[in-house]
């Protein structure tokens, strides 16, 4: 066990390097760098342009800034925001838990919706629920997520006024010191009344934004799972002993449907994160998606290098610990290794 | 009063090019404390037949029947929830795969009490207790051990031990073997089939044993129904059977066993049976029988009452086939 995990975490060092050099260069491929950006319509002259290029190294070659940033990243340090002077690990870190609060729920909801809806369809195969779910779910796959996302606001919020429009809580009536940066928990701690449903009314539209693709992929790949299994003799043995269907169903097809399904929840984490760029643009959801958008505006070179390793690291990580659970799943696994 | 008792079953399933008819019209009869022979080729419905009668078919089928009564019990009128009280509990089936039949995801033990859970008012010690009980009756050996053994780490004759186990585990009336020695070594399947007829002499249980093997047959059943293409095409005592068979297919059958064969060559019967789309009008058995006449090909056989129920219009008796124009004008 020990041992595989050690092989696996030395795979991911060549992935590691190839993504560091890989949005190195593209970044610098965008036009403009930071200081030609800031510069605004009066201009700069050219020797302070120089004089400026030149203390934050980007008149060096471009592997020499490679190299002192890879050395850097080797010793823990992710370089300090061009713009805002405050090192990129402390703010990835601070905005960090509004992106992943967002990304669970939205997990969630894919997966409390998707298995079931799945499992449904794939019971009722070639039936109008399977069909029109199926359908659905196609059409959840395709919608782009801005669209979607702006449609909510436009119905939802603007025309029937359910749900706010932006943000993470109603800043105005509520106020509260963050603790955990998780505003679900901070808002229960605070003890305002009236505080935690607000952050759960905020989180509802962004949730189903970023949740629909997920929701759709979980929602075929199960059927299809399902619709393969059911077939199996072991389900035929498991109704040949008079079991309800409910158990023969939910208890022993879906333990064996489940497992491709975990392998597509774990790759949708790294879709996930790459969704919640747009959805917390289009919500102000104050995230690392929109600081890293924010970012490339500014041609923040350390802020996007070291906000987009440190997704990539927890894209791996998770991917990794979904690996792990297989054996949960499936005891044969368990006991090959 | 039979226990299970089944009259004109047929079974169909929708393709896509219209109905398949892969049980035709069977009849036949279990009664308690016996054994039963169901022999044929692939594709004979031999399987087919006996999974309606468990209700275990895919949502594809169409089974229609004249009668399918169980101690009197009417099996296709019931609903679907009073069926399942009977399905496991009192008749119980075991399959040809023993490996693929038992659930990869969970323990020996969880898959042996989930029967006594579901039909038997039974606490867990005692569920548990019951279960090491059935291991040591279908001679596994360490049965407490094994309970917490998943089925991949189990060879395959000690699956079908379990499997076994699972099915009598409700004390069933009667129990449905589908070809259970199929996938296993020649030296298991004697022992599997050892036990299982052992199980049914001491619990009384009426057996019902699918197999293609005229070997198995002679070794086990007390009566015989042979099925070919759907239809039963002749039933007997096994003496009978082998002494004086009536149908041209089971006169056969026999021949190609190679205990019987006398000759350098194993005799087999040309061709193969008939699919969806290459049905025969008359007699099903006509294009591989080696008596078939005109008649025969245009006429549908009639069941030889006196005989075995042979479906032939020129059954055998000793050898002869009655009322046959002679292999020359047959031709």
């Amino acid at each position: 066990m020990f041992r595989f995990l050690l092989r696996r975490l030395a795979l991911t060092v060549p992935t590691f390097l190839a993504l560091m050099f890989v949005t190195f260069m593209m970044i610098r491929l965008v036009p403009g760098d930071p200081i030609e950006v800031r510069r605004g319509e009066r201009g700069i002259s050219p020797e302070r342009l120089a004089e400026l290029r030149h203390e934050m190294g980007l008149d060096q070659p471009i592997l020499k800034q490679f190299a002192d940033y890879a050395w850097g990243l080797l010793h823990g340090d992710f370089g300090v925001s061009i713009i805002t002077k405050n090192p990129v690990l402390q703010e990835f870190l601070t905005l960090f838990p509004a992106t992943v609060e967002l990304s669970i729920c939205a997990l969630l909801f894919a997966i409390l919706i998707g298995v079931p809806a799945g499992v449904i369809a794939a019971s009722r195969r070639g039936g109008v629920y399977d069909q029109s779910l199926m359908g659905l779910a196609l059409t959840g796959y395709s919608m782009p997520i801005f669209w979607w996302g702006l449609i909510l606001i436009l119905v939802m919020s603007n025309t029937l006024g359910l749900t706010p429009v932006s943000g993470r809580v109603d800043l105005i009536n509520y106020y509260y010191p963050s603790v955990t940066g998780f505003m679900l928990i901070d808002s229960l701690l605070s003890g305002e009344k009236g505080a935690f449903l607000d952050a759960v009314r905020h989180l509802i539209l962004p949730t189903i934004v970023l949740g629909t693709v997920p929701l759709a992929v979980i929602a075929r790949m199960t059927r299809s799972s399902m619709l393969e299994v059911l077939e199996e003799d072991y389900v035929r043995t498991a109704r040949a002993k008079g079991l309800a269907p409910y158990r023969v169903i939910g208890i022993h097809a879906l333990r064996n449907a489940l497992i491709p399904v975990v392998t597509v929840i774990g790759l949708s984490v790294g879709s996930l994160l790459a969704g919640a760029v747009l959805t917390e643009t289009i919500f102000s959801w104050p995230g690392v998606g929109k600081w890293l958008i924010e970012s490339i505006g500014r041609r923040d070179y350390p802020a996007l290098q070291g906000g987009i390793m440190l997704i990539s690291s927890i894209v791996i990580v998770v991917n990794l610990l979904v690996d792990l659970t297989y054996g949960l799943i499936n005891p044969r696994i368990r006991h090959a290794r | 009063m039979s226990l299970l008792e089944i009259q004109n079953l047929t079974v169909e399933f929708k393709t896509g090019s219209g109905w398949f008819r892969a049980v035709d019209g069977v009849s036949f009869t279990v009664d308690a404390r016996e054994v039963l022979a169901i022999v044929g080729e692939s594709g004979s419905g031999k399987s087919v037949s006996m999974l309606a009668v468990m209700g275990l078919l895919p949502w594809t089928a169409k089974v229609t029947a004249d009668r399918m009564h169980f101690e009197g019990r009417d099996l296709l009128g019931m609903g679907k929830a009073e069926r399942r009280k009977i399905i496991g509990k009192d008749i119980a089936m075991i399959f040809q795969e023993p490996m693929s039949s038992l659930n990869p995801c969970f323990k020996v033990g969880y898959q042996l009490t989930e029967a006594l859970k579901t039909h038997m008012n039974m606490d867990k010690a005692q569920r548990n207790a019951r279960a090491v009980e059935l291991l040591r009756q279908v001679g596994i050996p360490a049965p407490e051990t094994r309970l917490n053994s998943y089925p991949h780490q189990l060879s395959g004759g000690m699956n079908q031990r379990v499997m076994i186990a699972m099915a009598i585990s409700c004390n069933p009336k009667l129990l449905i073997a589908d070809e259970p020695t199929t996938a296993l070594d020649v030296t298991i399947q004697a022992q599997i089939l050892d036990l299982l007829l052992k199980i049914q002499r001491d619990t009384g249980m009426g057996l019902v044993l699918i197999t293609h093997s005229m070997g198995v047959v002679a070794e086990t059943a007390e009566r015989v129904s042979v099925q070919y293409a759907g239809q039963k095409v002749e039933e007997q005592p096994v003496k009978g059977l082998f002494k004086d068979p009536h149908h041209p297919y089971t006169a056969a059958l026999l021949a190609a066993l190679p205990e019987r064969a006398h000759m350098k060559r194993l005799p087999s019967i040309p061709g193969m049976v008939p699919g969806q789309f290459d049905r025969p009008q008359g007699c099903l058995f006509s294009p591989r029988c080696a008596y078939a006449t005109q008649l025969c090909r245009t006429q549908v056989p009639p069941q030889q009452k006196d005989l075995g129920n042979a479906l032939c219009h020129y059954p055998l008796k000793d050898g002869v086939a009655l009322g046959h124009p002679g292999k020359e004008k047959a031709a």
